[in-house]
């Protein structure tokens, strides 16, 4: 835990805002945390002891990113009822938990409003991100008070007051406001504890810590030196692994994982285990090479390194060596680098990429060609268009085309499926050599696979040439500095954001393509904390561009 | 009463891990001498539901050849002859684009469910919304959505922002229904849960913050803290009706526990989790715990991801890939798939008419709307839309009758079963989706 609540309970009591929103204040953004969000924050709060279930309300992706959903969903009954329940579940741990409350009440029977107050207040501010306001204290304490006389039980009304907080529009809702920046007129700037949730969220993935509240609230954080002081002490925390690690969890699309199945006859190795750990495979390779080593973010496609459990190993048939036991159970990851003679290198080649962007049954060299181009690069392929002869692609036994790529082409040569396929097919076809489960194959249907092919001008023999051709593509840095800076502003990069995107550019280069460098940048940059409302939208409107 | 509770140990467990059809005759005392109300005089509520299948059928296959009543089902249909009396079938309809692109698997979707083809930016309430707001808020839950594939993706919603998730595993539904929260309203005593009294008050604590939180807000965050509020306000009436007594249902029975169910998108698994959500859903109306409800068996999210095991490609791929068989004249594999899809239809018909109500059944109250995305999958075509209702909505509506509408919109069906049901609208759809025609052939 990390902010035990005895030490916030020991701290000095905290003052109460009077207002969500201060009267010269703009509201200019509200996003629903994520399951992910909402799962860290109690932790951090709470303690890893409590726990997490239910169902969470579905995301929406825009522009390629979960994370500009966000400022897009609302909470439906269904969804409510779900937090609720999650909320209860929480809230009673927490109850049960000896030393989360900081005080004991006078009676346990009755209601005790100056101890309620105590813990309101303190946990309040770490879970709605900004000091409690006076109106927001008194509820809780009167929910509680009304609680407990209900239920003759002070700690029962306590939990049922913690669970509607858990279950509240404050909690669930990030809300970002501004002030009038009077140095730009017509523009806001975030005030200082949206400015720390913007920063905490983006480089931790949760809510900010007690140390970023009080330079928040003391003013500091509105200051150049303050605000560096705190990026660099967040850039530094072993924590940054968590906010990169959920970056690439959501441009990686892999919340797709919790619908993929594959055909149990055709793959029986891919067990839900395989499933459950091939996303977190290329995370641990990811984070690793970005954070850890603080590595060039274009080495993910070139990598021999990555992290292997023994389902993963089943599947891509490789040794796994034998680890130490750790608390007398084997460590399930084990790192692991293929030897520089294996045809396999880079993410590219993960279970992650091409299983995911397979068919259940087959692996699809155009799904694998699309998903490379609008995943990695940024780039959209328009969808098949209708009345298009599938045949010859489905029929896997037809003796005249053994392969994929025999198949793809006698489809491709439709005159109106011709201009996609170009875009798309020579990239999956690289990747042929990884069956639609991710195990490795050098023949289909008796017959040797052709993984060469051209990207944009480039030529390569097989996959791991493949990835070395993206690694070297600009389009493939333009598309992570675009995705970084979109996720970090919360918005999507309109075409008036090109020069900006230009800088960033350069600068990731510069300083060797590293990504908490480019976070750096982004958060330092006057766009982190500017915002420009639409003419047409009210003001304090999502819409801020 | 102790003869339900006799009849509820009885019952218990007979669910558990099969799907059965439980038929409980209504106790004549609860109806009037017609058997066709209350007897209270009040009318029997009536009910709801949406059935959705990606993908359709093969045109040609389905339409019956007869126009107007006593139709004879085409070969496609055939599974649906114990119900055709209470069915109807709207044939020759389409989904007007006006220019508009379509996603293939999509727009059909969107027209039939919601009358328009939204952009990314708003979204109207889907047709079950619209209903629930009319019939469904005297109830514990507003519409309780499932799907049968595995997916939680949904056509039900309030907004582009609030889109109802649906349920995809029958033990979670059962869970969510039936479990400790569950009163049963035929019950003798009734005694309220300080727990509940304790979490309303507790609850109005957070509705009451709610002007504070408004200021300052935009219109798209207004609206979308609005909807919180609404779902709040639903999770209070939850509350109250937990504090009051409920009436009595006599055709209500507490099912089984489901303990276990595989959730994915096997056509087996699809079926059997199907016919357990159907159990359910049919318990849950009869026992007056929604009046509205949406099944997807397959296709919320566009298309379909049904699968064969063993085979390498999903009911989508299927129809895209697959060669028409010369002899046969359509797709075998696809018609499978398509067949079996009509067979979780007939299942759930078959378990609302299995709960008896006097001399009727919960089919004869419930209306459900049938849609689907595509008038023939293989080409996507958005003409010629395979439309069905099911059920007499309490007598508002004729069963046995084909229709046909050739180059009408296929909002007719829509604003005819949300007029049949009382809501208060006159047309319904956008652009050339506009209509303000009801089907008045089925209207009784």
């Amino acid at each position: 835990m990390r902010f035990p609540l005895a030490l916030i309970g020991a701290a000095a009591a905290f003052t109460a805002a009077t207002s969500v929103v201060a009267a010269d204040t703009q509201t200019v953004g509200m996003r629903r945390i994520s399951p992910d969000q909402y799962r860290q924050i109690i932790t951090d709060v709470f303690g890893a002891d409590v726990k997490i279930g239910g169902r969470f309300e579905p995301d929406r992706r825009e522009s390629g990113l979960l994370a500009l959903g966000s400022a897009k969903v609302s909470v439906t009954q269904t969804g409510l009822e779900q937090y609720d329940a999650m909320a209860r579940s929480v809230a009673a741990d927490v109850l049960k938990t000896k030393g989360l409350v900081p005080c004991e009440p006078a009676a346990e029977n009755a209601p005790d409003d100056v101890c309620a107050a105590k813990f309101f207040s303190s946990v309040g501010r770490l879970l709605y991100r900004r000091p409690i306001t006076d109106g927001e204290l008194k509820a809780q304490v009167g929910a509680a008070n009304a609680g407990a006389v209900k239920l003759k039980n002070f700690y029962s009304g306590m939990e049922l007051s913690l669970a509607a907080m858990l279950a509240s529009p404050q909690f669930l809702y990030r809300r970002e406001v501004a002030a009038a920046d009077q140095a730009h007129p017509g523009d806001y700037r975030l005030d200082a504890f949206s400015k720390a949730s913007k920063l905490s969220f983006l480089l931790w993935n949760s809510a900010p810590d007690m140390q970023l509240l009080a330079s928040a609230e003391s003013g500091e954080l509105n200051t150049p030196k303050g605000f560096t002081k705190q990026l660099d002490r967040m850039l530094a925390s072993p924590r940054l692994e968590e906010g990169v690690r959920a970056f690439f969890s959501d441009m990686f699309a892999f919340d797709d994982f919790s619908m993929l199945a594959k055909d149990a006859k055709i793959y029986p190795q891919f067990s839900l285990e395989v499933n459950k750990d091939a996303a977190e495979e290329t995370l641990r390779t990811v984070v690793d090479l970005l954070v850890a080593r603080r590595g060039d973010y274009r080495d993910i496609f070139t990598t021999k390194r990555t992290f292997l459990t023994p389902v993963l190993a089943s599947v891509y048939a490789v040794p796994l060596p034998r680890t130490d036991l750790v608390n007398g159970e084997p460590d399930a990851w084990v790192p692991f680098e293929y030897p520089a003679d294996d045809p396999r290198a880079g993410i590219l080649m993960h279970i992650s990429f091409v299983a995911l962007h397979s068919h259940a049954g087959r692996s699809s060299p155009t799904i694998r060609g699309k998903a490379l181009r609008e995943i990695m690069l940024c780039q959209k392929v328009p969808d098949p268009p209708g009345n298009v002869n599938f045949t010859v692609v489905q029929d896997t036994s037809n003796p005249m085309y053994k392969t994929a790529r025999e198949r793809v082409t006698a489809h491709a040569t439709e005159a109106m499926c011709t201009g996609c396929h170009k875009l798309t097919d020579p990239m999956g076809l690289a990747l042929e050599n990884m069956d639609g489960a991710g195990g490795f194959r050098l023949q289909e249907n008796g017959k040797t696979i052709d993984t060469t092919g051209v990207m944009d001008g480039a030529k390569f023999n097989n996959g791991a040439e493949l990835g070395k051709v993206v690694h070297d593509s600009p389009a493939a840095t333009r598309c992570i500095v675009n995705r970084v800076a979109s996720y970090a502003l919360g918005k999507s990069m309109a075409s008036g954001a090109a020069d900006y995107l230009k800088t960033l550019e350069q600068n990731f280069a510069k300083d060797g393509y590293r990504i908490p460098d480019l976070l750096r940048t982004i958060a330092l940059s006057d766009e982190f904390s500017r915002v420009t409302l639409t003419k047409t939208a009210a003001l304090s409107d999502s819409t801020a561009k | 009463m102790s003869t339900s509770m006799n009849r509820r140990r009885v019952l218990r467990g007979m669910m558990g891990g099969a799907a059965v059809t439980v038929g409980i005759p209504f106790l004549d005392c609860f109806l009037n001498s017609n058997g066709t109300a209350l007897a209270s005089g009040a009318e029997l509520p009536v009910a709801f539901g949406t059935w959705v299948q990606g993908l359709g059928f093969n045109p040609g296959f389905w339409e019956p050849k007869v126009i107007g009543a006593n139709y004879d089902n085409n070969v496609q249909f055939k599974q649906l002859d114990p119900f055709k009396k209470k069915v109807n079938i709207y044939s020759g309809m389409k989904v007007f684009l006006d220019s508009r692109p379509a996603a293939p698997h999509t727009t059909g979707f969107q027209v039939c469910s919601m009358g328009d083809i939204p952009t990314q930016a708003g979204s109207p309430p889907s047709i079950d919304s619209l209903v629930a707001d009319t019939i469904g808020t005297r109830t514990r839950f507003r519409s309780l959505e499932v799907s049968c594939d595995g997916s939680p993706a949904s056509w039900s919603r309030r907004s582009a922002t609030a889109v109802n998730a649906a349920e995809p595993s029958p033990v979670a539904l059962y869970k969510r229904v039936f479990g400790p929260e569950f009163k049963d309203p035929n019950n003798a005593t009734f005694e309220p849960d300080p727990q509940d009294m304790a979490r309303r008050s507790v609850l109005s604590y957070v509705s009451e913050q709610r002007a504070e939180l408004n200021a300052g807000l935009g219109a798209s965050d207004k609206a979308r803290l609005d909807e919180y509020f609404t779902a709040l306000r639903g999770l209070e009436q939850q509350l109250d009706l937990q504090l009051q007594k409920p009436a009595p249902m006599a055709a209500c029975t507490v099912p089984g526990a489901v303990e276990e169910a595989k959730v994915g998108a096997d056509v087996g698994d699809a079926q059997i989790n199907g016919k357990l959500h159907a159990q359910l859903l049919a318990h849950a109306l009869a026992c007056g715990q929604t009046r509205v409800v949406n099944v997807s068996f397959s296709g919320s999210g566009g298309g379909s991801l049904i699968r064969i095991p063993g085979s390498s490609q999903n009911f989508h791929q299927w129809t895209h890939e697959e060669g028409i068989d010369p002899k046969l004249g359509y797709q075998p594999n696809c018609t499978w798939l398509m067949d079996q899809c009509l067979t979780g239809f007939v299942n759930m018909l078959a378990a609302l008419e299995n709960v008896k109500e006097g001399d009727h059944t919960l089919l004869d109250r419930m209306l459900i709307y049938y849609f689907t995305d595509n008038g023939y999958a293989r080409l996507h075509t958005l003409d010629n839309m395979p439309l069905m209702t099911a059920g007499l909505a309490n007598g508002r509506i004729k069963g046995g009758h084909h229709v046909s509408a050739i180059g009408d919109s296929v909002t007719r069906v829509g604003l005819t079963c949300m007029q049949a049901l009382g809501v208060p609208i006159s047309k319904w759809g956008t652009y050339s989706n506009d209509t303000s025609k009801t089907i008045t052939e089925v209207m009784a």
